[in-house]
C-alpha cells in the first residue's frame, strides 16, 4: 500500500504512456496480417505479404510519394521564411511588432476546417483551379507560424553576450551571425523543420479542401480507403513512419544530449 | 525584452541607419504569405457567406445575413455538440497528460530522454492511421470491449448516455476518447516544458513546512504550472472544436460535429454560402472563447 503511494504518479505516467502507443502496436502488428475481406480489422492470420509488396494496391505508393514531395517542398519554403521572421521579432523592436506577432498565432488558432475553406474560398473567388499548387500554399501557410514560434522560442533563450564577444573580437556582424548565432539557433531551426514536415506529412483536412482527384496525398489516400477497404500496405507505412520518426527523434535528442555534456 | 537587451551595446553608430530596414526585410516573404493567404482568405470567406446564388449560376453578393439566421438555427445542435466534445476530451487530455509530464520532468531522472521520444514519435506518425486501429480495439469482440462489458463499464456509459448499447464503437465515447487519444501529444508537451522548469526545491520546501503532498500539489505545482495547463488546453481544445476526423471515423450519424457540416456544405452540397457562414461562426466563437479564457487564466505571455 505504502508503495503504491509513492509510485502513484510513475504508475499513472505509464498507464498514460500505454494509452498513447497501443494504437501503433495495433497498427505494427496488423500490418503482419492477412484480411478476411476488404477491411483490416481483425486478426485472421500472420502473413509477409504487404511486406514483400508495399506497393501492391494501386494509387497507394504514388500518394505517398505525392505527400513526401509535398512535404519537402513545404518544408523548405516554411523553415527559410519562418526563422526569417523569427529572427525579425525575436531580435529586434519595430512598429507593428505586436500585429505581426498577432498574425504569427492566429493561423495556430485557426480551426482546420475553417483555414481550408477560406483558402477554397479565394482560390474559387479568384478562378485558380485546385491541386498540388494550391495544396502547397495551403501547407506552407500552416507550418509558417509553426517555424516561427519555435526557432524564435530558441533565439529568446540565447545568451546576447555571445554575439558581443564576438563584436568585442573583431567579428563583422556578418561574422557574428554566421559563426556564432546561426549554430546556436540551429537546434530550433532542425526542430521546427521536423514539426513542420509531420505537421505537412499528415494533413488531411486542409489538404482536401484544396486538392483535385489526379492529385491525392497519402492521408486522401487512407481516408479515401476507410470508405473502401483498407488495405494492409496503409499498416506498413504506417509502421516504417513510426520506426523512421522513433529513430529520427532519438537522434535528434542524443545529439542535443552530446552537446549538452561538450558545452559543460 | 530580449530585442532589447539585444540592441544597445552592439549596435555600433554606423549600423543604427541599415538596422531600421532589416527587420522589414526579414519580415517581408512570410508576411506577405501570411497576409496573401490567411487575412484575405478570412475576408473572401466572409463575403463568400454573405452573397447569394448557387455554382451553377455564380454568386452575386446581397450582404443577405439571413444566411447566417438559418444556418444556425439548422447547425446550432452541431455546434453546442462540438463544443461539448471538445471541451470534455479537453479536461480529460489535462487529467491524463499532466501525471505523465510531471513524471517525466520531475522524477524520471535518466529514463527522461526516452519516454520523451515515446511521447513524440507518435505523434509523427499518421494520426489517421492511428485512429483507425481504434476501431480494432474498440470492436465489438476485441478484449477491451470484452474487460468494459465484465467491470460493467458499458453499463456505466450507457447510464451516462455515452453509449447505446453495450458496444463501444460509433458512440459518443469512442468520439470523445478519440479526440482525447489525438491530441493528448498537444497537452503533454507545453506541460512538459512548464514542469521541467520547476524548481524541485519549493515543492521541498512546502514539505518542510508541513504541506502535505495535496496541499503541495494545489498551492505550489499547480499554480506554477498554469501557463502550461494554458498552453496545452488550446492547443487541445481548438483543434478539437473543428475536428471531424474522429467523429466521422470512431462516432455514429448522431455525433456528427461542426467541422463535418461545414466540410459537406463545402465539397458535397456545395452550398457555399452556408459552408463560409457557418466557418466564419465557428471561428468567431473560438476566438472569443480563446479571448475570455487567457483572459480569466491571467497569462499574456502567450502571444
Amino acid at each position: 500500500m505504502r508503495w503504491l503511494r509513492s509510485h502513484l504518479v510513475g504508475i499513472a505516467a505509464l498507464l498514460v504512456l500505454a494509452y498513447l502507443l497501443i494504437p501503433n502496436l495495433v497498427v505494427i502488428i496488423f500490418s503482419f496480417n492477412k484480411p478476411a475481406g476488404s477491411y483490416n480489422y481483425q486478426w485472421q492470420q500472420f502473413s509477409l505479404n504487404a511486406w514483400t509488396n508495399p506497393c501492391g494496391t494501386p494509387g497507394i505508393c504514388g500518394s505517398l510519394g505525392l505527400s513526401l514531395k509535398i512535404g519537402f517542398i513545404a518544408t523548405i519554403v516554411a523553415t527559410i521564411f519562418g526563422t526569417m521572421v523569427a529572427f525579425a521579432i525575436g531580435r529586434n523592436r519595430f512598429r507593428g511588432r505586436s500585429s505581426v506577432n498577432l498574425l504569427i498565432f492566429l493561423p495556430m488558432a485557426t480551426p482546420e476546417v475553417v483555414m481550408g475553406s477560406s483558402l477554397l474560398t479565394l482560390f474559387i473567388a479568384m478562378g485558380i483551379a485546385p491541386g498540388t499548387p494550391t495544396i502547397l500554399i495551403a501547407h506552407i501557410l500552416f507550418c509558417l507560424s509553426f517555424v516561427v514560434v519555435t526557432v524564435k522560442a530558441r533565439i529568446a533563450s540565447l545568451d546576447p553576450r555571445l554575439e558581443e564577444a564576438a563584436a568585442d573580437l573583431f567579428a563583422t556582424p556578418t561574422q557574428a551571425f554566421l559563426r556564432v548565432t546561426l549554430p546556436l539557433v540551429a537546434p530550433g531551426i532542425a526542430a521546427g523543420a521536423l514539426l513542420a514536415f509531420s505537421l505537412s506529412f499528415d494533413d488531411y483536412i486542409i489538404t482536401n479542401f484544396n486538392a483535385s482527384p489526379s492529385s491525392v496525398t497519402f492521408p486522401m489516400f487512407v481516408w479515401g480507403a476507410a470508405q473502401r477497404g483498407t488495405p494492409v500496405q496503409i499498416n506498413v507505412i504506417g509502421t516504417v513512419m513510426f520506426m523512421a520518426a522513433l529513430l529520427l527523434v532519438a537522434t535528434g535528442t542524443l545529439i542535443s544530449n552530446r552537446r549538452a555534456r561538450a558545452a559543460a | 525584452m530580449v530585442g532589447q537587451l539585444v540592441e544597445g551595446p552592439v549596435a555600433a553608430p554606423r549600423r543604427r541607419a541599415r538596422r531600421n530596414y532589416t527587420p522589414y526585410l526579414l519580415l517581408l516573404p512570410g508576411l506577405a504569405w501570411l497576409v496573401v493567404f490567411f487575412v484575405v482568405p478570412m475576408l473572401s470567406l466572409a463575403s463568400q457567406s454573405l452573397q447569394t446564388g448557387s455554382v451553377e449560376s455564380g454568386y452575386v453578393q446581397t450582404w443577405n445575413f439571413a444566411t447566417y439566421v438559418d444556418a444556425m438555427s439548422q447547425y446550432w445542435p452541431h455546434f453546442a455538440r462540438s463544443i461539448v466534445f471538445a471541451g470534455t476530451a479537453t479536461v480529460f487530455t489535462l487529467l491524463l497528460a499532466y501525471p505523465l509530464a510531471y513524471f517525466m520532468a520531475q522524477k524520471a531522472g535518466k529514463w527522461k530522454n526516452i519516454l520523451l521520444v515515446l511521447v513524440i514519435a507518435p505523434f509523427f506518425t499518421s494520426f489517421l492511421i492511428r485512429t483507425l486501429a481504434w476501431q480494432t480495439i474498440l470492436s465489438d469482440n476485441g478484449p477491451v470491449v470484452a474487460l468494459a462489458r465484465t467491470t460493467h463499464f458499458t453499463d456505466l456509459l450507457q447510464w451516462l448516455q455515452l453509449t447505446s448499447n453495450d458496444s463501444l464503437m460509433n458512440s459518443r465515447f469512442a468520439v470523445i476518447a478519440g479526440l482525447t487519444y489525438n491530441f493528448l501529444p498537444f497537452m503533454i508537451l507545453p506541460l512538459y516544458a512548464n514542469l521541467e522548469r520547476l524548481d524541485h526545491g519549493l515543492i521541498e520546501a512546502a514539505g518542510d513546512l508541513y504541506a502535505t503532498p495535496i496541499q503541495t500539489f494545489w498551492k505550489v505545482t499547480w499554480p506554477l504550472s498554469l501557463p502550461g495547463v494554458v498552453g496545452g488546453t488550446l492547443l487541445t481544445f481548438i483543434p478539437a472544436a473543428g475536428d471531424f476526423i474522429n467523429s466521422r471515423l470512431l462516432g455514429n450519424t448522431q455525433t456528427v460535429m461542426i467541422g463535418q457540416v461545414i466540410d459537406s456544405q463545402f465539397l458535397q452540397v456545395q452550398d457555399y454560402a452556408v459552408a463560409a457562414a457557418l466557418s466564419f461562426v465557428l471561428m468567431a466563437v473560438i476566438v472569443v472563447m480563446v479571448a475570455v479564457y487567457v483572459r480569466r487564466a491571467g497569462t499574456e505571455e502567450l502571444v
